[in-house]
């Protein structure tokens, strides 16, 4: 979050806004919402409404939108990589040229968002509509029926109906395992309120190449 | 007690019949829980209208009711339901969500802030948006 302050700060006055939404519990949110002190809107989407709407898997995900209410980059990792994929899990520490190549990427993405915010269409990073097209991932079928049985299972857990509710999430991370959002939010989580137990590890490692953290693929800046 | 989940609607509906996968409204009942209308012509959203499937119009319509969890499916679209607590979910259908994004148009939501303030995406119009997804997971 402090990255989408500071991008927020530099770029607000440009006709650019950051629009955060929290795949999450109010009560879970607002600390981290609260600690960072961010001054751009930040919304709850307890039900991960959002994620629905847009065919989302993970957090970080962005999708650019231009004034006109067009999409010109559809959903895609923000700015994050695979990095701790590395991690020593004995001692949580990642090594240095994994942290290096990951800030590395962080900075190609923000840089790439600033462009975009002061360029508008003339931007390499401005997908025009056959591009666009070409990278929006469309739900099937059974992603369609994995978001109705999580958004029953939302409600049932607020209902206080724990076994009913854990039952419907189970099948929606069954049916739509590309999901680390409903499967994390459905997971035990640790006492930082993580779910990064050995069950998140097991799922990462059974990923194998495939990526946590799919590159956004942004190209170099003419 | 039925309550229907659609999109972001919660409605309680006293009077609706439940039976196996089976969900019986009436006219008023169906337009307060998804917005759409039961209509001569068919199940009705704005220009749209998805006409009830004549062969079969008994398991569709009977008694000034629609089966509207039949309906929901003949569309393509998921319902899922848990018999216990009466909660049924009418979710969108993978053709609806993908025709809609097709356009490339930002699908438009309105969601709380932490104060529960709602704020619409389309609020934002005439900005440029960088919407972005993140959890305390």
């Amino acid at each position: 979050m402090p990255v989408w302050q500071s991008l927020f700060g530099e770029m607000k006055d440009h006709g650019f806004t950051v629009l955060a939404v929290a795949m999450d519990q109010p009560e879970t949110a607002r600390p981290w919402i609260e600690a960072a002190a961010v001054t751009y809107p930040c919304l709850i989407d307890r039900d991960h409404h959002l994620a629905d709407l847009y065919n989302m898997v993970n957090v970080p995900q962005a999708v650019w939108i231009d004034e006109e209410g067009r999409i010109v980059r559809p959903p895609e990792t923000a700015g994050s990589m695979d990095a701790f994929r590395a991690m020593d899990r004995k001692t949580f520490t990642i090594p240095d040229e994994a942290m290096a190549e990951r800030n590395r990427v962080k900075t190609r993405y923000f840089d790439a968002v600033r462009d975009w915010v002061l360029r508008g269409s003339g931007s390499v990073h401005a997908m025009n509509a056959t591009r666009a097209a070409k990278k929006l991932k469309l739900p099937d079928a059974t992603t369609a029926e994995a978001h109705a049985r999580f958004h029953l299972g939302r409600y049932l857990l607020r209902e206080g109906r724990e076994t009913e509710a854990q039952a419907q999430m189970a099948e929606a991370s069954r049916l739509h395992p590309d999901s680390w959002a409903m499967w994390r939010q459905a997971a035990a989580k640790d006492t930082r309120g993580l779910a990064s137990g050995p069950e998140f590890w097991k799922r990462v490692d059974a990923l194998g190449s495939r990526y946590y953290y799919p590159p956004a693929e942004i190209d170099d800046m003419t | 007690m039925i309550t229907v989940l659609h999109e972001q609607r919660e409605t309680r509906l006293p009077d609706a019949i439940a039976h196996g996968d089976d969900l019986w409204l009436d006219h008023a009942a169906i337009e307060q829980a998804t917005g759409w209308s039961w209509k001569a012509e068919g199940l009705c959203h704005g220009e749209v209208c998805v006409p009830l499937p004549s062969a079969h119009a008994g398991k569709f319509a009977r008694g000034g009711r629609l089966n509207l969890a039949a309906m929901w499916r003949h569309s393509g679209q998921p319902v899922v339901h848990d018999a216990a607590s009466g909660v049924w979910v009418l979710g969108s259908g993978a053709a609806q969500r993908s025709a809609a994004l097709a356009t490339l148009q930002a699908p438009d939501f309105t969601l709380p802030d932490l104060d529960g303030h709602l704020r619409s995406l389309s609020s934002y119009r005439g900005h440029k948006i960088f919407l972005a997804t993140w959890a305390s997971w």
